[in-house]
């Protein structure tokens, strides 16, 4: 049966082919819907770890339990999960492990442009990148044969174009591999110095092995057409190349990028007179092909920065343009992405945004939009966690300068439960006078609404206990947390007060659910989430401005005619309400006569 | 490459572009072509712009097109079809829905809303100009407007010979089927 499917749903579908019993992962655009694609495999015990290191070192414990497994993660996420993967290179698996890393060139959703294919030589793990959803779904279940026969775990390399592309798979039927038998494997399994030294003699050995496979494996295969120019290409760049060079090219494009098939690239590129390497970010392949004393072409031509497309690569190449038409730009205004209606975060950042002399860092979620106009309440955005660590360091540099300046720390539920724990573990050990502000909307909000440990439902759509973050915060040894409903500026407001004037670490916890979640019953039962409306009484509006300042999607403002809300979007939230200084926003069914 | 169509639709998160690429997709599937198609998540969808991009034909390589290389150009607001028409082959068709969402600078009063796009449109490429919006509302859900302009693009490239309803069909809540259905047939009348 043919269909057409995303990588991302295509990668599940292979895993669910290959046999995998086991999955897990940390969302993460571009690579959050490949897990979210598991459930409806019910031969697979899936879920969503709190990070990507846990994800990674639950899989090895199953890997090592016999069973196959897939855990995926965005390209930064590898970062996190980076310890427990090194160490697992050397010491092997029992049933097969891989890892996807999802890439994000062009930056749609990521705070960096890393490229993880060096992570495959980094930790000594052999490396796919297929270029299209058949592929993955394909090579996927090649992997697993791979991380099994040569006993060592896999890097499956996708990125944006990949994930989120629907192309045409032909699927196939599950294969039962079942699970392997375990045994207490000392000399294997435990990763002591003596033993490491070992297995790092046998990974180098396994690696010469994997390079052999290399040259001959159809993840790596030759389009001889009758050319001058040779291209060695691999991932989605293939297809771009494919596009601009047609039949007028021969390709070797490669599936298994490391170890590369020094062979067959000597063999190939002896053909041609030109050979370009296209591929995308960095000059990975193209580093490695020049070590083989051969003359290509590659990043001084085509950016390193940026995603591609066919239009790059013709334009880099070729030199040529293609006609287009010219944008009137006093035609365009920039449509930057905003806090939804209704959005929870919006109150605690609009009373922030009014605060002078506060250093707020933040982190990343939804409420990174807390730094865009006109709120602009942010001093920084770096990794999930820094929200609260970096405070503490800003508080530390303070303390030892004098200056005066309140430090706030912001991060969501998700990224609490992430990372964030740990970095205010360090805020109460290390004692700085730092506020952290956690904003549990009750779900993992930016990449599309996952279950956390604190929503009280896993992946498979089982119920799961509760996590009180607040209980957590207590243990933690904090002796002033307040929890407030964001929505309600006066008790916001108090709260930021109070806190200002405390001199030890202290926690805000902005309790209230997501305005675009689906809500669970406990959520109906512990908050009024009956959608209300609101409106502007155009008699009383001063067109003073203060309800544009909370930048509200629903909220337009006109020189004339003042405020207006669009009643179809909002959801009334009230944060307006509270905010206009003339009384001028009223709810809809009880205006003032 | 000549044989492979680009279709690209641009519109503000929230307004049902991805759902109606993959009925497009799914009914270009069926009709038995190669299709590639691909969309942006994430960060965009927080009421930014958004795009996906539909490419159909014998052998589809890239999912992706570069610029002015769309055969048609579907914008499901005003002021996107401006931001989007880079990526228009000058030969190519402009289907642009009546309807404009201020963005963040124009809710704030920082910016006005640019008057006169639809005129400049019109000089720069084919521009048809489709009241999508107005169509919906009369039918009563002004979230079909997507499938109005479904019905435009279908009439617009002559892919009348496709299996649509089936594909609308697959893609939408049988309660909702019959209003898409009538939206799908009145795009085609615009
Ligand atoms: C290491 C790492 N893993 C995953 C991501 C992707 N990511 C960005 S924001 C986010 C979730 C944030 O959820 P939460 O903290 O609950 O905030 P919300 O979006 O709900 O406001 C995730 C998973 C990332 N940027 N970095």
């Amino acid at each position: 049966m043919k269909e057409l499917l995303t990588g991302n749903e295509a990668i599940a579908r292979g895993a669910y082919e290959a046999g995998v019993e086991f999955a897990a992962a940390y969302p993460g655009t571009p690579s959050t819907e490949i897990l979210e694609n598991i459930p409806k495999y019910k031969e697979i015990y899936c879920e969503w770890a709190p990070n990507e290191k846990v994800s990674v070192e639950v899989s090895v414990g199953a890997s090592m339990a016999g069973a196959r497994v897939l855990t995926a993660m965005k390209h930064v996420g590898m970062n996190v999960a980076a310890d427990p993967l090194f160490t697992y290179a050397y010491l092997g698996v029992n049933g097969g492990f891989v890892i996807v890393s999802a890439d994000d060139p062009g930056m749609h959703s990521s705070q960096n442009e890393q490229d993880n294919r060096y992570y495959a030589r980094h930790a000594k793990m052999p490396l796919i990148e297929p270029s299209d959803s058949q592929e993955a779904k394909d090579f996927i279940i090649e992997a697993y044969d791979i991380s099994e026969k040569y006993d060592v775990p896999v890097l499956f390399r996708i990125t944006t174009r990949i994930c989120h592309s629907k192309t045409i798979v032909e699927l196939g039927e599950r294969k039962n591999v079942g699970v392997k038998a375990y045994s207490r494997n000392i000399e294997k399994f435990v990763a002591t110095p003596a033993r490491a030294k070992v297995h790092h003699y046998e990974l180098e050995e396994k690696l010469k092995k994997l390079e052999e496979y290399s040259n001959t494996t159809f993840l790596n295969k030759e389009e001889i057409n009758d050319s001058e120019i040779g291209i060695i290409t691999s991932g989605i760049s293939y297809n771009y190349a494919r596009e601009v060079f047609g039949d007028s090219a021969s390709y070797l494009k490669l599936g298994f990028t490391f170890p590369i098939p020094k062979e067959k690239i000597i063999n190939f590129s002896k053909k041609f007179k030109t050979i370009y390497v296209i591929e995308e970010n960095e000059p990975f392949l193209e580093t490695e092909i020049k070590a083989l004393g051969i003359n290509v072409i590659g990043k001084e031509k085509i950016p390193i920065c940026d995603e591609l497309n066919p239009d790059i690569v013709r334009e880099a190449l070729l030199g040529e343009k293609t006609d287009r038409i010219e944008i009137v730009k006093e035609k365009v205004v920039s449509r930057p992405p905003t806090l939804c209606s209704g959005c929870p975060h919006r109150g605690i950042f609009f009373e922030l945004s009014k605060r002078k002399d506060t250093v707020i860092t933040g982190d990343i979620g939804c409420y990174t939009l807390g730094s865009a106009e006109p709120l602009n309440a942010m001093d920084s955005v770096v990794c999930m966690g820094a929200g609260i660590s970096a405070a503490h360091g800003f508080a530390k540099v303070f303390e030892k300068t004098g200056r005066k300046t309140k430090v706030f720390g912001i991060v969501g539920d998700s990224t609490f439960f992430h990372s964030g724990m740990t970095s205010l573990l360090d805020i109460v050990y290390n004692n700085s006078n730092v506020c952290s502000i956690i904003l549990d909307n009750r779900i993992t909000g930016m990449t599309g609404h996952q279950e956390n440990p604190g929503t009280g439902y896993t992946l498979m759509g089982e119920k799961a206990p509760v996590v009180s973050i607040e209980k957590i915060c207590e243990a933690m040894g904090i002796k002033n947390i307040t929890v407030i409903n964001p929505n309600n500026l006066t008790e916001t407001k108090n709260a930021l007060n109070f806190h200002t004037e405390l001199n030890e670490p202290s926690v805000i916890i902005a309790k209230w659910p997501c305005a675009l979640k689906r809500f669970s019953e406990e959520d109906k039962k512990q908050f009024d989430l009956s959608v209300k409306k609101y409106k502007v009484n155009p008699d009383k509006c001063k067109k003073c401005r203060m309800c544009t300042k909370t930048g509200c999607p629903s909220i337009s403002f006109d020189k004339e005619k003042g405020a207006s809300i669009d009643i179809n979007t909002c959801i009334g939230c009230s944060v307006c309400y509270q905010a206009c200084p003339f009384g001028a926003i009223e709810k809809v069914g009880e205006e003032n006569v | 490459m000549s044989k492979v169509k680009n279709i690209l639709l641009v519109g503000v998160g929230g307004q049902g572009t991805i759902l109606t690429s993959k009925i497009l997709s799914t009914a270009l599937l069926d009709a038995g072509y190669d299709v590639k198609m691909s969309e942006v998540h994430g960060m965009a969808q927080r009421g930014g712009s958004v795009t996906t991009q539909v490419r159909y034909g014998e052998k589809v390589y890239s999912p992706i097109i570069g610029k002015g290389q769309a055969d048609i150009l579907v914008s499901f607001e005003v002021m996107e079809a401006m931001r989007w028409i880079d990526y228009l082959n000058p030969d190519g068709d402009i289907i642009v829905n009546n309807y404009s969402i201020n963005s963040a600078p124009i809710l704030s009063g920082k910016a006005e809303y640019p008057s006169g796009i639809l005129e400049e449109l019109s000089k720069k490429a084919k521009t048809k100009v489709v009241d999508a919006f107005k169509t919906a509302e009369e039918l009563g859900n002004i979230k079909v407007q997507n499938i109005v302009l479904l019905g435009a693009l279908v009439k617009k490239f002559k892919l009348d010979d496709i299996n649509w309803e089936e594909a609308i069909k697959n893609n939408v809540k049988p309660k909702f089927l019959e209003i898409n259905l009538k939206a799908f047939e009145s795009g085609k009348e615009l």
